[in-house]
């Protein structure tokens, strides 16, 4: 990987997952497969925080210009979906899609991403979401910045660029640190950065005429044995839910108000 | 194989209380228990780590370990893994030991649960249940034969052991003898956020906020009830992402956990991302316009109605009540 002189290059990871929104009524498990089963109508989403590293991407890509690629890894895309990184004012897509890479583990997802990002080459920054709205593991960032020997600067809420490196205000539960890293890096980013920008309508129009570059395993050249899980899944299930409320009403909604302090109350609450 | 090993935090100078639970839970797992403190000045929370239960300290010392820097901290633990050969790491989910974990895993191609909330032996192998898809599943995993099993554990979950100042630790001094060029990201600076009042993290009442405030100004009744009550405010990640409130006030998997006695609710739909943080509060009282909300599921009190009707009377009688 060079850091030329030339334009920023930047790559952003991101992951198609099931949409966290589901309705908890339509979130369903397989039990004989162990795995979350779609909800019908229910489509596909990019990962949240990724759409968020999408976006610090972008804003570098407009105060000081960059090029921006999106990288993706699974068994199975919905185009659609995929495409809405381009529709946001990404440059390109690269879908790294075998039927090996069915529902990897973190150690294996980034070892496919690192191989992926080996091939391409080049890049002055890696961005990623902070975890996946799937398995919340937080993980994958980690392992392709080992992987590849990158400093690495998680839960990111701001990111400038600054003499020859990245400068990064990660965020903490009661403010932030400010951290410094030479480039090339690995940044992973969450949703203190802000809203992600909606797609433009000539965003959209843009995306649909662009074709990803999609690689294969054996493009990757991946060791097939480093893709077996290394954690065991034992169970997956919907914790028991013992709704147990009891409700307050009174004669309006004042008087509702006032009936749930003398409930407390009651209750030695307050 | 030698037992638990605990990656030690501190809080202003003493031993943090994320580390105090990690050592009882270690009791529960391994036949002994130890933990790691980095840079310098360590044995006040040695001692506190000995009254907490600890068996055995390594008091990990290097000149890069001084300013507390991760990728030294890291790098030096990674070494202190290599050395002692734990069968079983654990780790708090705090923002350094979210960082560490998954490092470490990487780097000693060992086995990683993340946010654990519960961690047994099952027929002497390690069992953790997890929270996945935000809170909807737990996950039950099993870890692989190689390398440590490395854990990182929710806070507030296990109880820390209570405190006996007449216990000792063995005490291991370990010097991993670091290179510079660990260091690969460097923090220059960090910007605390001072709150005001009580602790949100150590509030025995909390009264949080939703999207269904419809926007800041509700927040400072929310505010006013939490004061009568001596508590703190908090608020869900819809709240803090539309910038109605800093995100130091956010509840949930990727916020804060709380835990206490009271939680009120108010115009939170309960989504499983944001009952991941305060789904171990004691009680909670939702006020929620939607008969249908999940908070409800979690509730012991609610009331379905507009917050906009009930609050007012409901602060003004707890006032009432709290005057005596």
């Amino acid at each position: 990987m060079t850091s030329s002189g030339a334009q920023l290059k930047i790559l952003v990871c991101v992951k198609q997952v099931i949409d966290p929104e589901t309705p908890l009524s339509a979130f369903k498990i397989d039990p004989g497969t162990k795995r979350v089963a779609p909800a019908a109508g229910v489509p596909p989403v990019v990962n949240g925080f990724d759409e968020n590293a999408v976006e610090a991407a972008l804003r570098l890509k407009d105060s000081v210009g960059a090029e921006v690629t999106v990288l993706s890894m699974s068994d199975s895309f919905a185009m659609d979906v995929m495409k809405k990184p381009l529709s946001m004012g990404a440059d390109a897509l690269v879908l790294a899609q075998d039927s090996q890479f069915r529902d990897l583990d973190p150690f294996a997802s980034a070892y496919v991403l690192a191989a992926a990002i080996r091939k391409l080459d080049g890049f002055d920054l890696i961005l990623c979401g902070r975890q996946a709205s799937d398995w919340d593991n937080a993980q994958v960032p980690t392992g392709i910045a080992e992987m590849l020997g990158l400093p690495l600067v998680t839960v990111a809420q701001k990111l400038d660029l600054a003499s020859g490196g990245i400068v990064v205000e990660r965020a903490l539960p009661d403010g932030y640190e400010v951290v410094e890293a030479p480039l090339p890096a690995l940044v992973t980013v969450s949703n203190e950065l802000g809203e992600p920008r909606y797609p433009t309508l000539r965003g959209i129009m843009a995306a649909g005429k662009k074709t990803p570059t999609t690689f294969s395993a054996s493009d990757l050249e991946v060791d097939p044995a480093r893709l077996a899980p290394r954690m065991h899944l034992l169970d997956l299930a919907v914790p028991p839910r013992d709704s147990k409320c009891e409700f307050i009403s009174g004669e309006n909604e004042a008087d509702t108000g006032r009936q749930l302090a003398l409930r407390l109350r009651e209750a030695k609450l307050i | 194989m030698s037992g638990v090993l605990v990656f030690g935090e501190l809080t202003d100078g003493h031993l943090s209380g994320t580390t105090a639970e990690l050592i009882a839970l270690g009791k529960q797992l391994g036949e002994s228990v130890a933990v790691a403190l980095f840079g310098g000045n360590m044995a006040g929370a040695a001692d506190e780590a000995a009254a907490y239960g600890a068996d055995r300290v390594h008091l990990v010392e290097d000149p890069l370990l001084v300013d507390g820097q991760k990728d030294a901290i890291i790098a030096a633990f990674d070494s202190l893994c290599r050395e002692v050969s734990p069968d079983i790491v654990l780790i708090g989910k705090t923002p350094l030991g979210l960082d560490v974990g998954p490092r470490l895993a990487f780097r000693l191609h060992a086995g990683l649960a993340q946010d654990c909330v519960s961690l047994e032996m099952r027929d002497g192998k390690l069992v953790a249940t997890r929270s996945v898809y935000g809170g909807n599943a737990l996950a039950t995993v099993g870890f692989p034969e190689q390398g440590p099993r490395i854990a990182i554990v929710r806070g507030k979950v296990y109880e820390p052991l209570a405190p006996d100042a007449s216990q000792t630790a063995e005490i291991v001094k370990f010097e991993p003898k670091l290179d510079s060029s660990v260091i690969k990201a460097k923090t220059v600076q960090v910007v605390k956020r001072e709150s005001q009042g009580v602790r949100l993290d150590d509030a025995d009442v909390v009264v949080s906020g939703g999207r269904g405030l419809g926007g800041p100004d509700p927040f400072a009744q929310l505010q006013e009830l939490a004061s009568l009550l001596k508590g703190a405010v908090g608020a869900s990640r819809a709240a803090c992402d539309a910038g109605w409130l800093d995100h130091s006030y956010q509840v949930g998997l990727t916020g804060k956990t709380v835990t206490p006695n009271l939680y009120i609710a108010v115009g939170i739909s309960g989504a499983s991302q944001h009952m991941a943080g305060c789904s171990g509060a004691k009680n909670i009282v939702a006020i929620n316009k939607d008969e249908n909300a999940n908070i409800f599921k979690e509730a012991r009190y609610g009331v379905v109605g507009d917050w906009k009707g009930v609050l007012s009377s409901f602060i003004e009688t707890v006032r009432e009540l709290t005057k005596s």
